[in-house]
């Protein structure tokens, strides 16, 4: 696992970037996926509120900068019905994290929340209220959901085209942007906000003052080429999912020359991986730790299931310890029907490339699954000081200014984490050992932004 | 109706303690600790007013026994949102969240969302098809879904989860719309929250989709015969509650010089502590509750709990206040089963 930390590369030149030299913890508390064990004896309920105060205060107490909350508007499904095998169903992320507001001081409170079927005013006033509320610890991590079959549930529908998602987010983001700086003084009035667009308009009067840090801190997830350039244009944080060494590094030189060609600086946008760790004292327990957690992520049912998605039929007949199914896929076009990450590729030939590379490389079904889920990338396995040794490097070089932390064990799964590896980070001055001030716009060290223009209407983007 | 055999509840809009999480939190535990049953929180545009929802939210943690109550409109926001919103209320809240519906002729609030205003009585019908979508996803998950079964490696059973498949009826007078669930949020504690709406919508709103309706009038003297009509009108099943503007003599000052400006269009009460006891001992013994609209937050709130509420107690006008129980149990409801429960799985005299 220490391969990584060996690559002698460096991000983009010293004049433009300037590594920061420390890395920033978040917690992502993703409720839905297979990356959560729900198996252990030792796994808690992913809907009560004492999971989410546990986590939270434990991730305040290894002085996480943030703690995020994901979000999906329509179940998962499997073969036409909702997916049963996974962790499912969780609460709304602004109403948890305006509730988490009042049991935790410091730690920034990230709510995952989409453009495309939320209203630009309705959400702009709802994430300023969270703002206040938690005394300037609020942000937005902007998503798009490019999956057809959530509209079904708004009144909208599903109106927008995966390529006019980004217009429309970036229209809905600047008007957020102007909502939030409308007010004019401590006091008010605040000045009206307009815009007129292809998909919505806006006239509104906005009824709050600006946080203690003058407005939500906007984070953005979403990796194609226009994704990266919406947030290097309109974002603080990049919420990405290249966390191993190299392609962090690839990642971040992509951003800095976006975020320059947006004319913005080249530390403008910072950059918080997905990651996932397993710890242990030593290597070896890390490794068996490992091993013991895919198993209870990847469970014989889940393997079979994993590859139904892509065949578009029943293999329940097949044995998850033996080889991939000899018969072919039912459909031409694979569909994104459980939020996985693969689109449009041929069916069948996925099946035959497959089939070849298990065979290859004499993996079951179970053992190629677990192989292709792509959380095995984002993972840091290792004892508490290789892992720290690891991180050490991503600070020297800048690859990521942190990571997001997904536990697979709810609630205890950050304490680990907090108790062994931070300070171990800290002795190694990588990691900070108080938080920096009362806002998150604070502990990411982010300017103040700056005021977005005035004007009456602002120009149709949309 | 509601006598001293059959004490009564009050509630209290926590309007005046705007945005500031400390304050916040003062407002709540002071309320609580006055021993009102329930807090509102009030949420048509005005500036300074931080979202209703998110404020009950934040009250949940530090409170423990009080039921949380934002107002939420059911016009200009999309129902889906509000659904599972108000079912996360209810787990950050232990069971004690509600929801006041609200469908008002807002311009404003149009404008701000870029749709036409919605006047007259397309407002009910938007407010009873939001009703009927939350209502629906609430049931979505019936409350053994979540199976965690091991040996199956199933975490939920999908025969528990249902499509609700909502749509709007013919003869909406606005853009129809569809919702096709389920909820992405197990049912909430309570398995149905509590809804509550003015008395001026029902009809409108079908009686049967309300558990309780919020009864005005324009005097504090013609209340207690409004809430008689509308208690008539109602039937028994509905939870009454009266609304009251008040200011009281605080700190040296008489009411009427605190120069308090009402506009709700409620009955508003000016007087002493003492007088207030009395009108809310006689209002009781006709409304379920009472939910009382302080001028001023802070100032009003210590003159109740110091000597209103004692005083009620005392003379058993008051519900008392039930450790750990739901917004439910204080509303004397029982918690129903899912609408989409099969009758096998159904406990037996379960719910309506
Ligand atoms: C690290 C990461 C986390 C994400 N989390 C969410 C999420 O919680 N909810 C969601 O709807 N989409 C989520 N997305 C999806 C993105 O918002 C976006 O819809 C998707 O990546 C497609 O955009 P792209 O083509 O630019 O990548 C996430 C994406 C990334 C990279």
């Amino acid at each position: 696992m220490t391969q990584h930390t060996r690559a002698k590369s460096q991000v983009g030149t010293p004049d433009q970037f300037t590594p920061s030299g420390q890395i920033q913890f978040g917690v992502f508390f993703q409720g839905v996926n297979s990356g959560t064990i729900w198996k252990a004896p030792e796994s808690g309920s992913q809907t009560d509120f004492e999971s989410f105060r546990r986590i939270a205060q434990t991730a305040e107490r290894g002085l996480f900068a943030a703690f995020f909350l994901g979000e999906g508007l329509r179940l998962r499904e499997h073969l036409g019905r909702p997916h049963a095998l996974d962790v499912v169903g969780r609460p709304d992320a602004q109403t948890m994290l305006a509730a988490l507001a009042s049991v935790t001081q410091n730690i920034g409170l990230v709510a995952t929340q989409n453009t495309t079927y939320n209203d630009p005013a309705d959400l702009a006033h709802r994430l300023a209220s969270l703002d206040l509320v938690s005394g300037g610890r609020a942000a937005w991590n902007i998503v798009t959901t490019d999956n057809a079959w959530t509209g079904a549930n708004f009144r909208r529908g599903g109106y927008l085209d995966h390529a006019d998602r980004y217009k429309h987010a970036e229209a809905f983001v600047e008007t957020a942007k102007r909502i939030w700086d409308s007010w004019e003084t401590p006091d008010g009035p605040a000045r009206r906000v307009l815009h007129e667009g292809q998909h919505y308009t806006v006239d509104v009067t906005p009824r709050l003052p600006r946080s203690a840090q003058y407005r939500p801190v906007l984070f953005q997830a979403g990796d194609s080429p226009e994704g990266r350039s919406f947030a290097a244009r309109q974002a603080d944080v990049i919420f990405s999912a290249h966390p191993t060494f190299d392609d962090a590094v690839e990642f971040r030189k992509d951003l800095v020359e976006r975020s320059l060609a947006a004319g913005r600086g080249a530390n403008a946008v910072q950059i918080m991986p997905a990651s996932e760790f397993i710890l242990a004292p030593t290597a070896a327990e890390a490794a068996e730790k490992k091993e013991w957690v895919r198993s209870l992520q990847i469970g014989p049912q889940q393997a079979i299931a994993y590859l139904e998605q892509f065949w578009g039929r029943e293999l329940s007949a097949y044995d998850p310890d033996g080889p991939l199914p000899e018969i072919d896929p039912v459909v031409e076009e694979t569909s994104e029907t459980r939020g996985s990450g693969f689109h449009g590729a041929k069916a069948r030939q996925l099946a035959d490339q497959w089939r070849a590379e298990a065979k290859d490389k004499g993996l079951s079904i179970r053992q190629f699954v677990t192989s292709k889920t792509a959380r095995i990338d984002s993972t840091f396995t290792g004892s508490y000081t290789a892992v720290a040794d690891q991180l050490a490097e991503y600070a020297r070089v800048g690859a990521v200014d942190g990571f997001n932390i997904s536990p697979w064990l709810v609630p205890s799964g950050l304490d680990d984490i907090v108790n062994h590896l931070v300070p171990e980070l800290q002795e190694r001055g990588v990691y900070p050992t108080e938080y920096r001030g009362s806002t998150l716009r604070e502990h990411l060290g982010l300017e103040a932004p700056v005021r977005s223009a005035d004007g009456a209407v602002a120009a149709a983007r949309a | 109706m509601s006598t001293f055999e059959n004490p009564g509840f009050l509630a209290i809009e926590l309007d005046g303690a705007g945005w500031d999480g400390a304050d916040l939190t003062r407002a709540v535990l002071a309320a609580e600790s006055a021993g009102f049953h329930a807090a509102t929180f009030t949420d048509a545009p005005a500036p300074g007013r931080a979202n209703a929802l998110q404020r009950a939210a934040f009250a949940g943690p530090v409170s423990r026994t009080i039921a949380l109550v934002p107002e939420v409109d059911t016009v200009y926001t999309e129902p889906f949102h509000i659904s599972t919103q108000l079912a996360s209320l209810d787990y950050v809240s232990g069971g004690r969240a509600g929801w006041i519906v609200t469908a008002a002729e807002a311009p404003g609030a149009a404008a701000a969302v870029g749709r036409s205003v919605v006047t007259g009585a397309a407002l009910g019908q938007e407010a009873a098809a939001s009703i009927e979508v939350s209502r629906r996803l609430w049931d979505s998950w019936e409350d053994d879904a979540v199976i965690r079964d091991v040996a199956t490696g199933r975490y939920i059973d999908v025969d528990k989860l249902h499509y609700v498949d909502f749509r709007t009826p013919a003869g909406f007078a606005g853009p129809g719309y569809s919702v096709k669930g389920p909820s992405i949020i197990p049912r909430p504690l309570q398995g149905q929250l509590p809804v509550l709406a003015p008395a001026s919508l029902i009809g409108g709103v079908p009686v049967e989709a309300v558990d309780a309706v919020l009864v005005s009038a324009p005097t504090p003297e013609l209340l207690a015969a409004e809430v008689r009509d509308v208690r008539a009108r109602v039937g028994a099943g509905v939870v009454v509650v009266a609304e009251l503007d008040l200011v009281l003599d605080a700190r040296g000052q008489a009411a009427a010089a605190r120069g308090a400006s009402f506009d709700g269009g409620r009955a508003a009460f000016a007087g002493s502590a003492a007088s207030l006891t009395d009108f809310l001992a006689d209002l009781l013994k006709e409304a379920d509750g009472v939910r009382l609209h302080p001028a001023s937050l802070f100032v009003d709130l210590e003159e109740l709990g110091r000597l209103v509420l004692p005083e009620l107690r005392r003379r058993r006008a008051l519900r008392p206040v039930v450790q750990d129980g739901t917004f439910r149990d204080l509303l004397g409801l029982d918690r129903p089963a899912s609408r989409y429960a099969t009758a096998a799985a159904a406990p037996a005299g379960a719910g309506k």
